[in-house]
C-alpha cells in the first residue's frame, strides 16, 4: 500500500531536477490518479 | 580527421534597467493584472545603478576579468559583496550602459523604426564616440533625431512601444505594419534588442580576438526570438543581418533555435560545418532577451534583495579551420537527449555525459570542467529554483559513482573539482553551456585543463509542441598540434594501403 495509492495528484517537475513525466512513470505502479502533470523551467 | 576549433569568445551585457520596468515580462503581465500591485510601486527602488552592476562579482565573470574559480571563493550569496577594481571594459568583452544600448538600437535599426529625440540624439552619439572601439560609420547612423512631440505622438497614436532612459521618455520603437502582429512595435523592440546585443558580442569577438571580420564565412544565430511576418512568423534571418553590421561582408548565415539549448547545438552544427570544410570560419552569436528582465523580480523584492536580472545577454564565438593551436570540438564526441531517452535524471545525463564519454573511452573524470547550465545561484536560490549548476553536477556525480568512475566519498570533491559556480544572467540561453567556453579556451591553452564538456538543455515543451525537453552537449579538448597530418591522410588510412599492395604483392608471388 501506497501512500498515494487512491489519490488524486498533481505533479509539478523541473527541468533541472525531476521532470513531470519521470513522477508520472514512478505513480504508475500505485493506483494513483494523476490529475496534472507538468515539468516547468524556473530559469 | 580535422576537428574544428574554438579560435576566440566575445562576451557583453547591458545594464537596462528602464526596460526591467517596461519591457519583462514579469512587469509587463502584472501591469495588465494587477496594476496597482505593490510589487510594482516598490520595484524602482530595487534597480541598481550602472556601477553596482559594474561591481556586481558574476558580472565581471562573465566578460572576463575574474575567473569561475576566483568567483567560487566567495562566500554566497555575493550580492552584497564588489568586485575590487571591477571595470566595465573585460577580456572577453564589455558591459554597456542603457543609454549607449538605445543608440546602438538606432544604430542597428535598417528600417527607420527606432525614432530618438533631438536632444538624446546628441547626447548618445557624444557618448559612443568615446567608446573604446565602436567605429565612426556606425555612429554616424544615429542620425539628427525627431521632436519629442513627435515621438509622443507616435506613441499616442500608432502604437510605438517607448524608449526610456532614467524614467523619461527618449524615443520609441514604430510597429512596421498596421495589422500584422508579427511586426507589431513590441515584436520589433525585442528583435532589434536582440540583433543590437548580438552585433555588440559580434564586435567584441572582432575586437578581443584581432580577427578580420572578412574571414566569417558564416554566422549561426541562436537565441530565442523569431522575426518574420504574417506569412512566416519565424522566418529569420538574425544572423545575416547580425553579420551585415559586424562587417561580415563574406558571410551568410542562418538561424538555429533551441530554447536554451541553441547555442550547443549551434556550436556542434558550426564545428562540423568547418570540418567538413564547407565554411573556413564560422561565428556563433547569440542576442538577449528583453522579456527576460526581471523575470524573478517578485521574489527579489520580497526578499528586499535588488533586481539582478538587469542585464541582457550576449556571446560571439569563432569555430574556424584546426590551427594546430586552439582547442579542438570533437565532432564525435558528442552526447544528445533522443526522442526516445526518458525523461528521469539517469536517462538524461548518461545522453548527454556519459554516452558521449563511452565512445571516446573515457571516464566521467576525464572531464576536466563541466559547463552546464550556468545560473548565477544568487538570482535563482532567492526565487526557489535553487542552484541550477550544482544540481547538475550533483547528477553527474551520481552517475560517476554508479559507474565506478569515482567512489560515494568523492561525489563533493568531484562537484568541486570538475564543476564551477554560476555566473550567468537568467536569459535562457545564455547561461547554457556556453559562458565558459571563453574561459574554457583559455585553460586548455594554459595547460590547467585538457577537456571541458559544454551541455545545453532546452524546455521545448515551453513552445506547447511537444512535452519533451532537449539536451545536447560537446567535448572541448587540448589540440594535439598534428594538423597536417590530420590534413592530409590519416594514419589509418597509409596503413590500409600499405597493407593492400602488400596483399598485391604477396599475390602476385603466389600466382608466379
Amino acid at each position: 500500500m501506497s501512500v498515494f495509492d487512491d489519490k488524486k495528484v498533481i505533479i509539478i517537475g523541473d527541468r533541472d531536477g525531476i521532470p513531470g513525466p519521470a513522477m508520472e512513470e514512478c505513480l504508475k505502479s500505485t493506483s494513483a490518479e494523476v490529475v496534472f502533470s507538468s515539468t516547468e523551467c524556473f530559469v | 580527421m580535422t576537428y574544428a576549433v574554438v579560435k576566440g569568445a566575445g562576451y557583453i551585457l547591458v545594464h537596462t534597467p528602464d526596460m526591467v520596468l517596461h519591457n519583462g515580462t514579469t512587469q509587463t503581465t502584472e501591469r495588465i493584472i494587477n496594476p496597482d500591485s505593490d510589487y510594482l510601486k516598490e520595484l524602482p527602488n530595487h534597480l541598481r545603478s550602472f556601477d553596482e552592476v559594474v561591481e556586481y562579482l558574476p558580472n565581471q565573470v562573465y566578460i572576463g576579468n575574474m575567473t569561475p574559480e576566483e568567483l567560487g571563493k566567495y562566500e554566497q550569496p555575493w550580492v552584497d559583496k564588489k568586485a575590487e577594481g571591477a571595470s566595465k571594459v573585460g577580456k572577453f568583452g564589455e558591459i554597456m550602459p542603457q543609454d549607449e544600448f538605445i543608440g546602438l538600437m538606432k544604430i542597428v535599426d535598417t528600417f527607420d523604426l527606432v525614432k530618438l529625440s533631438k536632444e538624446f540624439s546628441v547626447e548618445v552619439t557624444k557618448k559612443l564616440e568615446d567608446h573604446h572601439f565602436i567605429s565612426k560609420d556606425l555612429i554616424s547612423r544615429i542620425k539628427e533625431g525627431e521632436e519629442i512631440e513627435e515621438i509622443e505622438k507616435l506613441i499616442k497614436d500608432q502604437g510605438a512601444e517607448p524608449l526610456y532612459n532614467n524614467g523619461e521618455v527618449v524615443g520609441c520603437v514604430k510597429r512596421a505594419h498596421d495589422v500584422d502582429t508579427n511586426l507589431s512595435a513590441h515584436v520589433i523592440f525585442e528583435n532589434l534588442a536582440v540583433k543590437a546585443s548580438g552585433t555588440l558580442a559580434a564586435l567584441n569577438l572582432v575586437e578581443k580576438n584581432n580577427i578580420n571580420p572578412e574571414d566569417v564565412e558564416y554566422v549561426i544565430e541562436c537565441s530565442e526570438e523569431a522575426c518574420g511576418d504574417m506569412n512566416q512568423r519565424g522566418g529569420g534571418n538574425f544572423a545575416k543581418s547580425i553579420a551585415e553590421m559586424a562587417g561580415f561582408v563574406n558571410a551568410t548565415g542562418s538561424d538555429t533555435r533551441g530554447f536554451c539549448a541553441g547555442p550547443t547545438h549551434s556550436v556542434i552544427e558550426a564545428a562540423a560545418l568547418v570540418q567538413a570544410g564547407v565554411y573556413k570560419n564560422v561565428v556563433v552569436v547569440g542576442g538577449g532577451a528583453t522579456a527576460k528582465l526581471g523575470m524573478n523580480g517578485k521574489d527579489h523584492v520580497k526578499k528586499g534583495l535588488p533586481i539582478l536580472e538587469d542585464v541582457l545577454g550576449g556571446f560571439a564565438l569563432l569555430i574556424g579551420e584546426n590551427d594546430g593551436i586552439n582547442p579542438v570540438l570533437r565532432t564525435d564526441l558528442v552526447g544528445r537527449h533522443t526522442v526516445g531517452t526518458g525523461s528521469s535524471p539517469q536517462a538524461v545525463i548518461t545522453s548527454l555525459v556519459t554516452a558521449p564519454l563511452d565512445k571516446g573511452n573515457l571516464k566521467i573524470t576525464d572531464i576536466d570542467k563541466y559547463s552546464v547550465e550556468m545560473q548565477n545561484p544568487d538570482i535563482t536560490k532567492p526565487a526557489g529554483a535553487g542552484d541550477v549548476p550544482k544540481a547538475n553536477y550533483k547528477m553527474i556525480a551520481a552517475l560517476g559513482v554508479k559507474r565506478n568512475d569515482i567512489e560515494k566519498s568523492e561525489l563533493n570533491s568531484f562537484i568541486e573539482k570538475h564543476g564551477m559556480e554560476g555566473w550567468a544572467p537568467t536569459q535562457g540561453h545564455i547561461p547554457s553551456g556556453v559562458p565558459y567556453v571563453g574561459f574554457g579556451r583559455e585553460d586548455i591553452l594554459s595547460g590547467k585543463i585538457n577537456r571541458a564538456m559544454i551541455v545545453g538543455k532546452g524546455s521545448l515543451f515551453l513552445g506547447r509542441m511537444t512535452n519533451l525537453f532537449d539536451g545536447v552537449s560537446i567535448v572541448m579538448e587540448k589540440n594535439s598540434g598534428k594538423v597536417e597530418e590530420e590534413k592530409g591522410v590519416s594514419e589509418e588510412e597509409i596503413r590500409k594501403l600499405v597493407a593492400e599492395a602488400m596483399r598485391d604483392f604477396a599475390s602476385h608471388l603466389l600466382e608466379n
